[in-house]
């Protein structure tokens, strides 16, 4: 998303650490935090937690056609990957080998460059995964 | 509650229309509804329009107002629905509300999109904002992928092939041949699509629907009063909306979408009536897997059979259910705030009997299912012939 500063500011934490949160009514954890649980909701009381940076791929896509502002980086692959505390999260999957990316296998968080916006704006940073 | 039957439906030709701006398109839709229904304008009490990206691919806001002072209808109340894909099923089910509440008796439902304004990477940033923008797109998702990732596991899970996928664009196609309003009026094979290159492994370019311009429009009308206008009124007689969460992580099933199946349930309980009662349906084929899913989540067929299904033509034009005799959105077009429209209008035409060659034999119940991004929206609704 272009001339997205003040969101790449607000997230930088939570994309760099894979800062979640969990509710300590239900023991739900969550990944992107949420201000409230959808489960417990005005009761909730949800704590930061930093979620495991290891887990499998449960779905993944090699994308082709990609969107404005992902050009150069096609085709790349993105993932469903269930962390090890049970929490899904989507993230694109990098330096590992394509036959390697299969549903199941092990994977682990590295910090990449995610974005630019054109030459000029911000770059973004964030997680990707890798297969271990 | 008061009954609500449909007596007027039109549409625009579903297509590229670099010729016609989007404020044609959708009086073109409307005064095709009001004419089918000959009815004057001022019987028209309020208006509800479904359109999801018009700031995106026209810069434009405001399309409520913009659409009842172009189709001279001003000062009704006149509202925009916007719920991605399904902004037209939500302009439905909203004008519904209207009428079966008491409050008014005639409503105009339209949905319209103007897609090919602009380039395709920006159309596709445009039709992104129906995931989650945060979470998503920032990670390089884009609409295809998300599908993607569902049919992925859809074949993992149930065995599902790439070519029994291809075989629903394949009979959508062959429905379209026979639609005048549908983009792609040709036959295509399972080889074509195979070989049509992927866009998000396993998606290829003939899995996905295309960008499209077009506009629908129906004149929903109290059932009391809808002889007035019509000979042959299609009763909705039951519609259900439900919502989903926004991102696909954050779903309990990623081979099924929940809210599909709380609509379909909902809306099957309320008519006293089993998906095995349903003649003809119009379902949100955005995506090939998107069908298969579909099928199974409307309940017509078992979690996981959906793909074999397809290729065995039992969802084909008079088969054991007729499933997207426009063509759906893969042949038809998807011109996102109308597709929920037009499938009103494909089901009124079909069990009025005037669908012509791609007529469903004694249809009797119809179904419309319109889902928003990859499922934080979802509206069933249920058709019959008026009494």
């Amino acid at each position: 998303m272009k001339d997205a500063l003040p969101l790449i500011w607000r997230r930088s934490k939570e994309r760099y650490r894979l800062l979640g949160n969990r509710c300590q009514s239900c023991n739900q954890a969550y990944y992107p935090s949420r201000k409230i649980c959808s489960k417990c909701r005005r009761a909730s009381k949800l704590v930061p937690e930093e979620m495991p940076k290891k887990g499998k791929v449960i779905s993944f896509t090699q994308v082709f056609s990609a969107p404005e502002g992902f050009e150069n980086e096609a085709p790349y692959f993105l993932a469903l990957i269930e962390l090890d505390n049970g929490v899904i999260i989507l993230s694109q999957i990098v330096d590992s080998p394509s036959e390697r990316i299969v549903i199941g296998a092990p994977v682990k968080m590295v910090f990449r460059r995610v974005f630019e916006d054109g030459s000029q704006g911000a770059i973004a940073y964030g997680f990707k995964f890798k297969v271990e | 509650m008061r009954k609500v039957s449909i007596v007027g439906a039109g549409m625009t030709r579903f297509g590229e229309h670099w010729e016609t701006s989007f404020r044609d398109l959708i009086v073109e839709a409307g005064v095709k509804a009001l004419t089918d229904a000959q009815m004057p304008g001022q019987d028209v009490q309020a208006i509800f329009g479904g359109c999801m990206a018009s700031s995106r691919f026209i810069a434009q806001e405001h399309i409520g107002s913009l659409i009842a002072d172009q189709v001279g209808l001003k000062p009704i109340p006149s509202t925009r629905c916007e719920a991605a894909c399904a902004s037209g099923g939500v302009a439905l089910h909203s004008g519904w509300l209207a009428i079966a509440s008491g409050r008014y008796d005639v409503v105009v439902v339209g949905g319209v999109e103007k897609m090919t304004e602009i380039g395709t990477s920006r159309a596709a940033l445009a039709l992104g904002g129906a995931g989650d923008q945060e979470w998503e797109l920032f990670n390089g998702a884009s609409f295809p992928s998300i599908y993607a990732l569902m049919a992925c596991r859809h074949m993992h899970d149930y065995g599902t092939t790439e070519e029994q996928m291809a075989s629903c664009a394949v009979k959508n196609h062959a429905n379209a041949v026979n639609n005048e309003y549908a983009q792609y009026r040709k036959k295509i094979t399972i080889e074509q699509v195979m070989n049509s290159g992927y866009v998000a492994s396993p998606l290829k370019l003939f899995d996905c629907s295309p960008l499209t311009d077009g506009a629908a429009a129906v004149v929903l009308c109290a059932s009391e009063k809808a002889r007035k206008y019509s000979d042959a009124p299609v009763e909705i007689f039951s519609t259900s909306q439900a919502s989903g969460t926004l991102s696909l992580a954050s779903r309990s099933s990623f081979t099924s979408i929940d809210a599909t199946r709380v609509a379909a349930r909902d809306a099957f309980d309320h008519a006293r009536l089993t998906p095995k009662d349903v003649d003809v349906a119009e379902v949100h084929d955005c995506f090939t897997i998107a069908e298969i899913m579909a099928i199974e989540d409307l309940g017509f067929f078992k979690k996981g059979e959906g793909g074999k299904v397809s290729e065995e033509g039992r969802t084909a034009l008079n088969a054991e259910i007729s499933v997207n005799t426009s063509g759906g959105l893969k042949a038809c077009g998807h011109p996102v705030g109308a597709t929920g429209v037009k499938q009103a209008v494909e089901i009124t035409w079909q069990l009025r009997g005037e669908a012509g060659k791609r007529q469903v034999n004694g249809a009797e119940i119809g179904l419309t299912h319109n889902v928003g991004g990859s499922g934080g929206t979802a509206v069933v609704n249920l058709y019959k012939r008026g009494d």
